[in-house]
């Protein structure tokens, strides 16, 4: 089965969020497959969690509709 | 617009509370649907279960409708709440019994008992 490196995802997230004051990927499992995302970002601030959502999976567009994430995690915040 | 896509706005415009999840509600799937289901169920909400494993068209026809690429999704008055994230960081503020008052009024707790809706079946 295919997967999707961590780096892959944190290099999208950095084009997507260039201002991210934290910025991480963890894979959970090691499979490449079982991600978690934690982001800080100024983008976020004054977004609903739904909105805010929204955004990453916009960065994550092509990953996400090829079917190689099988599982996302997200931890968004605006800047504290 | 064909009939399934119908019948899943209809879900979600008209159910208090829609849970679309993989797997049903005694047979949950999936960690973050069973992780949505619980927020919810200790909120004390009235939640409208569907399963979307039964027929790949349920979950592209709920993505057209909610323009949000995962499961599970929920929907409170017609809203998108969110995944399966969303919904426990709103339920550990306290926000999500906000939402379902705002929503569904006072007396939420007590309309209506669990239930799943079958969507293929007209």
């Amino acid at each position: 089965m295919e997967t999707v490196a961590r780096e892959t995802l944190e290099d999208l997230l950095r084009q997507a969020f260039p201002d991210a004051s934290e910025l991480s990927v963890v894979d959970r499992t090691g499979g490449g497959d079982h991600f978690q995302v934690t982001l800080t970002s100024s983008r976020f601030e004054g977004l609903s969690l739904v909105e805010q959502h929204r955004l990453v999976y916009d960065a994550l567009a092509e990953p996400l509709g090829n079917g190689t994430i099988h599982e996302l995690r997200i931890k968004t915040k605006g800047r504290e | 617009m064909n009939e399934l896509h119908e019948r899943i706005k209809g879900i979600v415009e008209n159910e208090p509370v829609a849970l679309f999840m993989k797997g049903t509600p005694e047979f949950v799937m999936c960690g973050n649907s069973d992780r949505a289901l619980r927020a919810l169920r200790d909120a004390g909400a009235p939640v409208t279960a569907v399963n979307i494993l039964p027929d790949p068209r349920i979950r592209q026809e709920l993505s057209a409708v909610s323009g949000w690429p995962t499961i599970p999704q929920v929907f409170i008055g017609g809203e998108l709440v969110g995944g399966a994230d969303i919904v426990e960081e709103l339920a550990a503020s306290g926000e999500l019994e906000q939402k379902l008052e705002e929503k569904l009024g006072p007396e939420y707790r007590s309309s209506r008992a669990e239930r799943v809706d079958d969507v293929l079946t007209v």
